[in-house]
């Protein structure tokens, strides 16, 4: 039982170091960067401690402290306690998302049986859904709360864009649980093994289809005409400085590394190597003797799950600078006319190749 | 119940974490206060609508249609999971649910209620 506890905290705390401690902050220097070199630009590059800027990586560090002693604004006729609670509301889930998401498979180390998954939930893939979808109601209590109306228009669009996309992407998970027959995420994990068991060979379709909803649902470009700043000055968020601004964004970059690490679960073999299965590390790491190979094959596992999420990241930033804003009737018919009835249509292949199996 | 705990540990070390920003954030930091300042920002003019008052039917509607849908895909998850076991009979009842919700997507797409012209 402590030993239990024990491990759940140390992989708490491993999870939580690496999303808010490393990914958060790092991110919000990559999208300035990325976006600088993809336009040509220098990019951030200012802030330097004795002269050395280091191509920016100081940023985060500046932008925190800066951030942290900026006023807390609330307009006049604003709803004080709904404007304090939605940025709370947008950043809590994305952090609790990754307690069911798997980042290696499980070992017998010095005798305890480790499962490198914070919490192995039966329901894995609905709790995701349950959190995920609680930060929606972020950015419509933003918008709804801070007597703008560039806020309530942007509060809305975030509100109709994102239950339209939540319906597709709870559709098109449908096909993934039908082919590996369960909702827990570490046995979706382990089911992909063998390299051609990967989502991406048995779905192909769903992974687009998630892939692009995930990214409307966390509201990034192409699909951000809920803060669309040519047209609503910074949508929901209009009103808001200083912490509580930077949650919002917090909150998006937290959902961008959840979207790689669920992409990768689902679709791209988890924390598995092509062709090389949990066994053969063990094997290959023999020498190490077993507490060793199990802990070097640990360090394998996070290694190969952590890059696959960084380059899904990569992908995501990339989109987000190439492609230029949709229309908002553009975005709502994306998601109601094409994908939703492709999704059916997929559910149904699913189902009829499984059944001709 | 067991593997709940550390679900429990995670969300309360998150709701902290966010807590404990949003406390920083409101102690540190200036206080002024001034009437031009706390207006609402509205691209420098004073507001002169208040944004509570209508809105399109259009989100309303589309809230509707949410709620319809994503009752149909809570029913496919048990589903979706026991599939296997189901076979052929499983298949085909589910289709008969999915066609009909089908035809009330093509009954909304008809009468026009997703454009948004």
């Amino acid at each position: 039982m402590a030993a239990n506890l024990i491990e759940s905290i140390v992989k708490i705390l491993f999870i939580f170091s690496v999303n808010i401690g490393f990914f958060s902050p790092i991110l919000g220097w990559v999208e300035r960067k990325q976006s600088a070199l993809m336009q040509d630009r220098v990019g951030a590059n200012r802030a330097d401690v004795c002269g050395f800027t280091l191509i920016g990586l100081f940023h985060p560090i500046a932008d925190a402290i800066k951030v942290l002693t900026k006023e807390d604004f609330i307009p006049e006729g604003a709803d004080r306690l709904f404007h304090t609670i939605a940025p709370f509301i947008s950043l809590t889930p994305a952090i609790i998302t990754f307690a069911v998401i798997p980042f290696g498979g499980q070992y017998e180390l010095f005798g305890h049986h480790v499962n490198l998954i914070i919490a192995d939930l039966d329901v894995g893939i609905l709790f995701v859904f349950a959190f995920a979808s609680l930060a929606s109601f972020g950015s419509v209590l933003a918008g709804w709360s801070s007597n703008n109306n560039w806020s309530f228009l942007g509060g809305l669009r975030a509100s109709a864009q994102m239950l339209s996309y939540e319906v597709v992407m709870g559709l098109n998970i449908i096909g993934v649980i039908m082919v590996y027959g369960t909702l827990r995420l570490s046995q979706i994990g382990a089911m992909q093994a063998d390299f051609f068991n990967w989502g991406i060979f048995l779905q192909p379709v769903g992974f687009v289809l998630f892939f692009t909803c995930a990214i409307a649902e966390n509201k990034r470009a192409p699909f951000d005409v809920a803060e669309a700043e040519s047209e609503l000055v910074a949508g929901y968020f209009t009103e808001y400085s200083g912490m509580k601004f930077v949650m919002f964004w917090m909150g998006e970059f937290l959902e961008i590394v959840t979207i790689g690490a669920l992409v990768t679960t689902m679709f791209f073999g988890a924390w598995h190597l092509p062709f090389v299965s949990d066994q053969m590390l063990l094997n290959y790491f023999r020498f190490a003797g077993p507490n060793g190979a199990a802990s070097l094959a640990i360090v394998v596992n996070i290694i190969t799950f952590f890059s696959k999420v960084i380059f899904f990241i990569w992908l995501q930033m990339t989109i987000r600078w190439t492609l230029p804003r949709f229309r908002y009737d553009q975005v709502m018919r994306l998601g109601w006319k094409m994908f939703l009835p492709i999704a059916l249509i997929n559910i149904f292949i699913t189902g009829v190749v499984i059944l001709a199996k | 119940m067991n593997e709940y705990i550390p679900v429990l540990i995670m969300i309360l070390l998150a709701a902290a974490t966010s807590a404990g920003m949003i406390v920083a954030t409101t102690l540190i930091g200036p206080k002024k206060k001034f009437a031009d300042k706390m207006e609402p920002f509205e691209c420098g003019e004073s507001p002169i609508v208040s944004p509570k008052l209508r809105f399109s039917v259009k989100f309303y509607l589309i809230a509707l249609f949410f709620v319809v849908f994503d009752i149909e895909a809570v029913f496919l998850y048990p589903w979706a999971v026991l599939f296997r076991e189901m076979g052929l009979f499983g298949f085909a009842e589910m289709m008969v649910f999915l066609f009909i919700l089908a035809v009330g997507l093509i009954y909304v797409w008809k009468r026009g209620a997703l454009e948004w012209e």
